[in-house]
């Protein structure tokens, strides 16, 4: 039971992943590249149109994490206080750029929203990729100090940094080297996300110019993979046990490897959709080898006294686990209605027809 | 721990209180624009589907900022209330998880369909989206609702010896006796509160004489949904709201009536009155005997419970506001009551749409509406305290252990700077849709 709702809201959480990230990417590409008013105007359209309804996969995350496991839910949203605040402040502040820029008809008005749509995705996407390295991590739990446990022992609370950035202190920041390291890793692959779903949806100026930049970025990308790969083992000694022991689970870095390969051929490609799908695969897989190497772990315990958060010791009764079955069959079932009547509406590029929003 | 408790309080307070102001005004009017239109789909009037589409293009702008404030929501029982979440989160993450994955799911892509779809799917099925607007907005309040209510008044759990919550029967979150009649009286009066926005759009456009046709009708549905709903809030609704409250949370109830002594024989209900917490009295009193005890239990002598009789922390922490926002609550339900039979009485007499001062006074009257709904749950909210899970865990134990109090008031402030800039985005883009009005969507 635990591992049905675990891979449910794995799903949904890439999911996420997959549809907010070209929101942010795009977000990060008009931040560097649009230079035209025009190009300005129809990318943060590519986006503008499209953060509402992919937002709704977040919601729908939160509420099954907090049924399901209720415990981790607790622990992770209190410990990571700040950084979580701040992602809900990001995400206002981005839907505020986004819909006011195109309220006053004035040049300073609308570079004022751009910014604020272009630095908050930027710095969402930052966020949500020190989020995943602080989970592959660890953190202090029950805040352990000379072998005493300051809270309960599944409770904790980070500050944003510590002096030393390192991951290896006994109490680390949310903010170390290593974990800045993913999420860099998550802004250039959101980046490159971002400009495959601007070259999908639009015809702008720098479409030709943006082929160019997701394949430099790849290369940024292939060269961090295969650094963070090379320092993963300081926050995890055995990363490869999981995948020793349920071979299966080698198909998400497979998955990432193809969609990362599979970039290196975009100028290439016949259709502007395939880039975007090997994007979206290098999420699938980043996202999910992540959490194959830790499974069934949810959150490692850095000190020796305070067991793991698991899928195990956070979920709720398993009576709760199973009566919610039937409701997440229905909920499924409009889950993917919504996404077809979403993809069925807005087909094609949006600067090719007049779009009443 | 008393300051930290304090903080959590009034982030919560605010963050909610912002977010409600939205989805009363969804619910409501996912039904007018129901009405409008099924009544163009009857009468084939080209202004009823005018009036729909104009009022889906406001509730679509309404929509995204419940979306945006109920985000923070979500997050908010983790951040700030982990150890409530973590004990009840089997319970009450159930109504919640549903309330995200299908009511929202529902709604905004019905919404979307209505937005864009007209011209491809035909009257009928338009219509049929609408419904699922309706329908997915009024489910989420459903299950917001049966979230509170289990709160209010907790059934189907059992407490394990680690103190945690879980789900014993899952049907019982659903037939819990407190669900019912809030549920009907929240959708009431969102109801009141929708109505009187269309009826104020309508009386704006008359005065300025813009859009006449359009205003005349705005108002027209407007006041005739105002005073039906109007009347459901306060009877049943209200009504057997007051008698569960009794029932169920007797302290909440006297420090909301104002009650602070028993009264053997028929206890008297109060109109005006300012509590006095020193002396236990009230100030100022205007009171009519007997009629308290008849309303809650039919019988003119009954005795009802005060404050007296309930130990110090056992009380609702803070009574004056307890007392305030029900009286604000029921004084102005009756003052809604009144205008909108004033309203439909010229109506009826056809001299509604020229009698400028009743116009002003629906025009004016559009934050009221709000203020009543809010104040109710206040009343409900701090009715609750000094629980969180009415009788079994007290609010103070179900605070993050870990979040300090200078934590909070940083993020509140943030959230403060935020809803303003919110605040100001709902209103421009509201005015606007109004300032270019239902005509402009013709083409
Ligand atoms: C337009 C708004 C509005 C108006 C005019 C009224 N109410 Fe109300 N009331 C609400 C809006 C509301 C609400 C905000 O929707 C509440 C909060 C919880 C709920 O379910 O509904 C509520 C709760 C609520 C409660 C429950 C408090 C608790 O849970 O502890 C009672 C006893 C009443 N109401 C009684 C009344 C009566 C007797 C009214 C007579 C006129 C009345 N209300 C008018
Ligand atoms: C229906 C779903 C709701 C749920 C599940 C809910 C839950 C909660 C929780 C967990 C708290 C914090 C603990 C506490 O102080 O008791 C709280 C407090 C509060 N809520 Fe609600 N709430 C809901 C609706 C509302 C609405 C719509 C409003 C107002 C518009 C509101 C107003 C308040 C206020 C003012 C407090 C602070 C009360 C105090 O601390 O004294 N609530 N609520
Ligand atoms: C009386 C109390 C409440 C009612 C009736 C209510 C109703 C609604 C409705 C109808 C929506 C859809 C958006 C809209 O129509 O504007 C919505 C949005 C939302 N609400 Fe509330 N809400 C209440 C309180 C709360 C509370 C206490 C939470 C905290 C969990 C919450 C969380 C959310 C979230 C996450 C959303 C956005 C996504 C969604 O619609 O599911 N709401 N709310």
């Amino acid at each position: 039971m635990e591992i049905i709702w675990y891979i449910i809201i794995a799903v949904i959480l890439t999911v996420f992943f997959i549809l907010d990230g070209y929101d942010f990417g795009t977000g990060i590409i008009h931040l560097f590249f649009a230079k035209t008013d025009k190009d300005k105007e129809v990318i943060s359209k590519a986006a503008g149109l499209f953060w509402d309804s992919n937002e709704v996969w977040l919601v729908a995350a939160g509420g099954l994490l907090f049924m399901a496991f209720p415990t981790f839910y607790a622990s992770v949203f209190s410990g990571f206080y700040l950084p979580l605040i701040i992602v809900l402040w990001l995400i206002i502040f981005r839907a505020l750029g986004l819909e006011l820029r195109s309220q006053i008809n004035h040049s300073i008005w609308k570079t004022i929203w751009d910014k604020a749509f272009g630095v908050s995705s930027l710095l969402l996407a930052l966020f949500f990729g020190i989020a995943l390295g602080n989970v592959a991590r660890g953190v202090n739990l029950g805040g352990v100090e000379y072998g005493m446990s300051a809270y309960e022992p599944h409770y904790f609370f980070l500050p944003l940094w510590d002096s030393s950035f390192s991951p290896s202190t006994t109490h680390p920041g949310v903010i170390d080297w290593f974990t800045i390291v993913i999420g860099i890793i998550a802004v250039v692959t959101l980046a490159i996300h971002g400009a495959n779903w601007i070259l999908v949806k639009t015809n702008a100026s720098i479409n030709n110019h943006l082929k160019t930049v997701i394949f430099r970025l790849n290369i940024a990308l292939a060269i961090l993979t295969v650094f963070s790969l090379s320092i993963w083992h300081i926050v995890e000694p055995h990363p490869l046990a999981n995948y020793l022991e349920y071979p299966l689970f080698l198909v998400f870095p497979l998955v990432y490897f193809i969609g990362l390969i599979g970039m290196f051929f975009i100028k290439k490609l016949k259709k502007e959709v395939h880039g975007f799908i090997f994007s979206s695969l290098i999420i699938t897989g980043g996202v999910t080898s992540t959490l194959a190497t830790m499974f069934p772990v949810l959150l490692p315990s850095t000190n020796n006294l305070n067991p793991d958060l698991t899928i195990y010791n956070t979920a709720t009764s398993t009576y709760g686990l199973s009566v919610a079955i039937p409701w997440m069959i229905i909920g499924g079932i409009l889950i993917v209605a919504y996404f077809i009547i979403q993809k069925k509406l807005n087909k094609g590029k949006i600067d090719d027809r007049e779009y009443g929003h | 721990m008393e300051d930290m408790i304090f903080y959590d309080r009034l982030q919560f307070a605010f963050t909610i209180t912002f977010h409600y102001i939205f989805p009363q005004l969804t619910m409501g009017l996912s039904l007018i624009i129901l009405f409008f239109k099924g009544y163009y789909l009857k009468s084939n009037k080209e202004i009823y589907n005018d009036a729909a589409k104009f009022f889906m293009k406001i509730f679509a702008i309404n929509f995204t900022m419940g979306v945006i404030t109920g985000i923070p929501m979500e997050f908010q029982f983790g951040t700030n209330w982990a150890k409530f979440s973590e004990l009840t989160g089997g319970i009450i993450g159930q109504t919640l998880a549903m309330e995200g994955t299908f009511s929202f799911f529902l709604e905004s892509s019905f919404l979307a369909l209505f937005i864009f779809g007209e011209k491809i799917m035909g009257q009928k099925l338009h219509f049929l989206t609408g419904f699922f607007v309706f329908l997915g907005s009024w489910a989420s309040g459903y299950l917001i609702l049966a979230t509170n209510a289990w709160m209010q008044h907790p059934v189907g759990y059992e407490i394990l010896e680690n103190g945690k919550f879980v789900l014993t029967h899952f049907s019982q979150l659903f037939s819990n006796p407190w669900l019912l009649p809030a549920f009907l009286h929240n959708q009431m009066a969102s109801l009141v509160t929708s109505a009187f926005v269309v009826a104020s759009i309508g009386a704006f456009y008359l005065l300025i004489k813009k859009n006449e046709e359009h205003g005349k009708l705005f108002v027209k549905t407007g006041i005739v949904f105002g005073l039906v709903a109007s009347l459901l809030v306060a009877f049943p609704t209200g009504d057997l709201n007051a008698k569960n409250v009794a029932k169920y949370q007797p302290a909440a109830f006297a420090a909301m009536e104002g009650i602070f002594e028993t009264e053997h024989a028929g206890a008297e209900i109060v109109l005006i009155g300012q509590p006095n917490m020193v002396e236990k009295k009230l100030d100022n009193k205007i009171a009519v005997p007997n009629i308290l005890s008849f309303l809650t239990y039919q019988d003119w002598n009954k005795q009802i419970i005060g404050m007296d009789h309930f130990k110090k922390s056992e009380l609702p922490d803070n009574i004056p506001a307890l007392y305030y926002s029900y009286h604000i609550m029921v004084g102005l339900g009756t003052i809604f009551i009144g205008i909108m039979m004033l309203s439909v009485v010229f109506l009826y007499r056809k001299k509604l749409y020229t009698f400028k001062p009743l116009l002003w006074t629906l025009l004016f009257l559009v934050p009221f509406p709000f203020i009543a709904n809010i104040t109710g749950w206040y009343v409900a909210e701090l009715g609750r305290q000094p629980y969180l899970v009415y009788g079994l865990l007290k609010t103070v134990d179900g605070i993050s252990p870990t979040v300090s109090s200078g934590n909070t008031l940083f993020t509140l402030l943030g959230f403060v700077a935020l809803y303003m800039l919110l605040g100001l985005l709902f209103l421009i883009l509201v005015g606007k849709t109004i300032y270019h009005g239902p005509k402009s969507l013709k083409h």
